[in-house]
């Protein structure tokens, strides 16, 4: 079959959705949107179908990226415009079903708003002020497609840009991209252009080309939403890889925690097999090329490239000293190509659009858009994609709604473990390989966590610390030895034990763990911590010298307590909560914390009512007012 | 222990002899038994003509495989940066207390076992804690009870069928 009868068939089964007699349900069903219950959702959906006389077509698709209006629901029915429904629960079905799509409310008290239209109220999504700051360039589908059906992505314009590399050279295909300026999605931003010219020109054969899908880094979920919401545009761009290399061997390595990506992937992979796109002889260009699926085992070390690939052949995942790189001796010694797997994905748009449209976006140095997992203490959690050169300000406020509850900004950790924590001082900063490395963080595969006034920066430090000491893998002394060094002196900061000297210690220790590493974990481990001291000093400085947290986070340095004046006396709430008994009543009734017993799990503070409000946090722990309170022993 | 090789040879006879396949063939042995009995290891070695020491090598060098069998119901305790921002692990220690073990243990009546793991990618709605394959979102120390009671009368009404 030719690529233009294959689109044609695509086409005409979109469109006999898209020209809808009967109305369509879209549910996200990605990992985050069944977290939220999308799945209870779904059934709900065909019970009420079942039970009343109305027809309608649900699809599951992957997810809008809005992870805080989780599940997400879009209908569109004929004559009103497309509409979103936000936090859907199975209560809420029967009225969308009866209400909507069998009488004519389109039930607006549950709406995020419509995708049509935009005449004032209803909002219109599009003119939201977060969209004016976004551009979905890979994001496009996510959530309109159904992912598990390739004709979708065919109809909407995909694998167009394979059947159009299948008539360029490997020469063009390679100066298209290196033109378009792309630099890899993994972290570093090396040119991918230059890699695949180099992988080009390696003499040995076979070339192998490898999606790295290992997002170990905790707090990013970006690649997570690609492939379980358009896994057909990563596996278009590996094909484009694979044809401009000829290689004929492509894997992806994702994590094992990714069960629902894994399967997409591969209905994704069949799917284009049966189509002729993947496989033997593609589109009857005598090209072959087959993607095998390879789940990890749960190590944060084979993101790493060269770890990566001893895990694939089999081995433990330890990193290699290069040169060779692996574009000239990679996996089984061939050469080999790996990117991330939102590089692949951006494949598809350069070659289909051109790379002008691609180079057009971002900024001078760095092209095309970021995509970011937006998570922490922000209003909007979810997936962002804002040109490149976009400021943080901008992600973090206009398009991230600002610090949830109202909070006060405190920070800003970029690249996960491997990354920094910027202050309020750095939200001018365009997001960019290069400013963001010279800032001290890193663009890192594009979590980025927002703290509040409650987060210690400290403790912050020791977590991300704790996490990269935990997961090296032992080959250089200097990671393995010094990060448990490190990590020690830390435990000791915010266990109350300090020494003014620490942070210098620290500095110093950490700029050696960097010199005397050998891949990208151990050279990245200590930023956190670097940044952390240079940016939120004042908060080494409380922690070691006062003895105080100033985000009363530190257990070690804080104390719980319950203010006589507020406490009700009459209930219990908090008695009965503590899980060490550590609360009593005074003689006078108000309750009192016995501090030799509390195991400070923050229990008592949860579930006092808010017209009490009564249980407070202290720090430092010396400041706790006596209760007066001789506890005697009962016995 | 018979049985696990008799099981092992089944699933043996669908792997590939190749020692690039070692971990997607730990993969399925643990699938199989839940963790990785000694037993196994020791046959898969002979399988793929490695010795012991390789073999414990790989499996012990990576995460996900185990030596020891989970409980019933696995809890898994999210330790993402998102989650530990908003209190995970004043969860995970509520966890431990409830349970009466230690992170990596398991109950005395072999129900419960209890991990942590890095992120399992669901930060929009942290803190997130697993049990099976049900997400338990939003968490605190106050809700752990609650969700563990839920869990034992599930199962009470589970033996009663």
């Amino acid at each position: 079959m030719t690529f233009e009868e294959i689109k044609r068939q695509a086409t005409a089964e979109w469109e006999s959705i898209e020209q809808h007699q009967i109305p369509v349900i879209r549910i996200g069903t990605a990992t985050s949107d069944r977290a939220s219950g999308a799945l209870e959702v779904v059934e709900a959906f065909e019970n009420e179908l079942a039970r009343l006389p109305v027809e309608a077509k649900i699809i599951q698709t992957g997810s809008v990226g809005f992870c805080n209006y989780e599940p997400l629901v879009i209908i569109s029915k004929p004559e009103y415009p497309r509409i979103c429904y936000k936090n859907v629960t199975p209560d809420m079905v029967p009225r969308l079903v009866e209400g909507f799509l069998l009488e004519d409310d389109p039930c607006m008290e549950f709406a995020l708003g419509t995708l049509e239209g935009g005449n004032g109220s209803p909002p219109y999504i599009p003119e939201l002020p977060r969209s004016e700051h976004e551009l979905r360039l890979l994001l496009r589908n996510c959530g309109f497609i159904d992912a598990e059906n390739i004709d979708h992505y065919i109809a909407l314009g995909g694998y167009s840009a394979l059947s159009k590399a299948l008539e360029m050279t490997p020469y063009e295909i390679v100066e298209e991209i290196k033109r378009s300026g792309l630099r890899g999605r993994g972290g570093a931003g090396f040119p991918t252009g230059r890699k695949l010219e180099s992988c080009l020109k390696a003499r040995e054969n076979p070339k192998y080309v490898i999606c790295n899908a290992d997002e170990g880094d905790p707090g990013a979920f970006m690649d997570r939403v690609v492939l379980e919401s358009d896994p057909q545009a990563v596996l278009e761009g590996m094909i484009i890889t694979g044809y401009a290399l000829n290689s004929s061997q492509g894997y992806i390595y994702t994590r094992m925690e990714y069960p629902l990506a894994v399967k997409r992937l591969k209905t994704a992979i069949e799917q284009a097999k049966q189509r002729g796109l993947l496989g033997e002889d593609i589109l009857g260009t005598g090209f072959n090329f087959r993607i095998e699926v390879f789940q990890g085992a749960g190590a944060f070390i084979c993101g790493e490239s060269s770890a990566l690939m001893y895990s694939i052949e089999g081995k433990r995942g330890f990193p290699r000293v290069r040169p060779p790189r692996s574009i000239e001796a990679g996996l089984w010694h061939k050469p080999t190509q790996l990117n991330n797997v939102k590089t692949f994905a951006c494949i598809p748009v350069i070659i289909g659009q051109g790379s002008e449209y691609f180079s057009n976006i971002g900024s001078p140095r760095s092209k095309g858009t970021a995509v970011f997992a937006l998570a922490g203490k922000v209003e909007n959690v979810g997936l962002v994609e804002v040109p490149m050169g976009t400021t943080l300000e901008k992600v973090v406020y206009d398009i991230g709604g600002g610090v949830k509850d109202g909070k006060r900004f405190k920070g800003v950790q970029i690249g996960g473990p491997s990354g920094g924590c910027l202050p309020e001082a750095f939200l001018n900063t365009p997001i960019d390989f290069d400013s963001l490395t010279e800032a001290g963080a890193m663009m890192g595969s594009g979590g980025m966590i927002v703290m509040d006034e409650e987060n210690c920066m400290v403790d912050a430090a020791r977590f991300f610390l704790d996490f990269t000491q935990k997961e090296s893998c032992g080959k250089c002394v200097m990671c393995r030895l010094g990060t448990k060094q490190m990590l020690s002196i830390l435990e000791d900061i915010v266990s109350g034990q300090g020494k003014p000297e620490d942070m210098e210690q620290l500095i110093n220790l950490g700029e050696d763990i960097m010199a005397g590493s050998l891949c990208g974990l151990g050279r990245s481990a200590p930023n956190p911590v670097l940044t952390t001291v240079r940016y939120f000093r004042e908060e080494y400085e409380a922690h070691i010298l006062e003895k105080r947290c100033p985000a009363l986070v530190c257990r070690d340095l804080i104390a719980y307590y319950i203010i006589p004046e507020k406490c009700y006396r009459g209930c219990e709430h908090c008695v009965l909560s503590c899980p060490s008994e550590a609360i009593v009543e005074h003689p006078k009734r108000f309750k009192v914390v016995d501090q030799s017993k509390c195991v400070k799990c923050g229990n008592c503070l949860e579930v006092c009512p808010p017209e009490y409000n009564a249980v407070v946090k202290l720090s430092p722990v010396s400041e706790l007012p006596s209760s007066d309170l001789p506890i005697k022993d009962e016995k | 222990m018979e049985g696990v090789v008799e099981e092992l040879a089944e699933i043996l006879a669908l792997c590939e002899r190749d020692r690039s396949r070692l971990i997607p063939i730990l993969q399925r042995v643990q699938d199989a038994f839940g963790y990785l009995p000694k037993e196994a290891l020791l046959e898969v070695a002979s399988y793929l003509g490695m010795t012991d020491v390789q073999i414990y090598g790989v499996a012990s060098f990576y995460n996900h495989f185990r030596f020891t069998p989970l409980g019933k119901h696995p809890i898994q305790m999210c330790m993402g940066t998102a989650c530990h921002m908003v209190g995970g692990r004043l969860v995970l220690e509520a966890l431990e207390r409830a349970l009466d073990i230690e992170v990596g243990g398991i109950t005395e009546d072999r129900e419960l076992s209890l991990d942590r793991v890095a992120c399992i990618g669901c930060c929009g709605l942290a803190p997130v804690m697993v049990i099976g394959e049900k997400i338990y979102p939003k968490m605190s120390p106050a809700k752990v009870d609650e969700a563990l009671v839920n869990l034992k009368i599930k199962a009470q009404e589970a033996a009663k069928d």
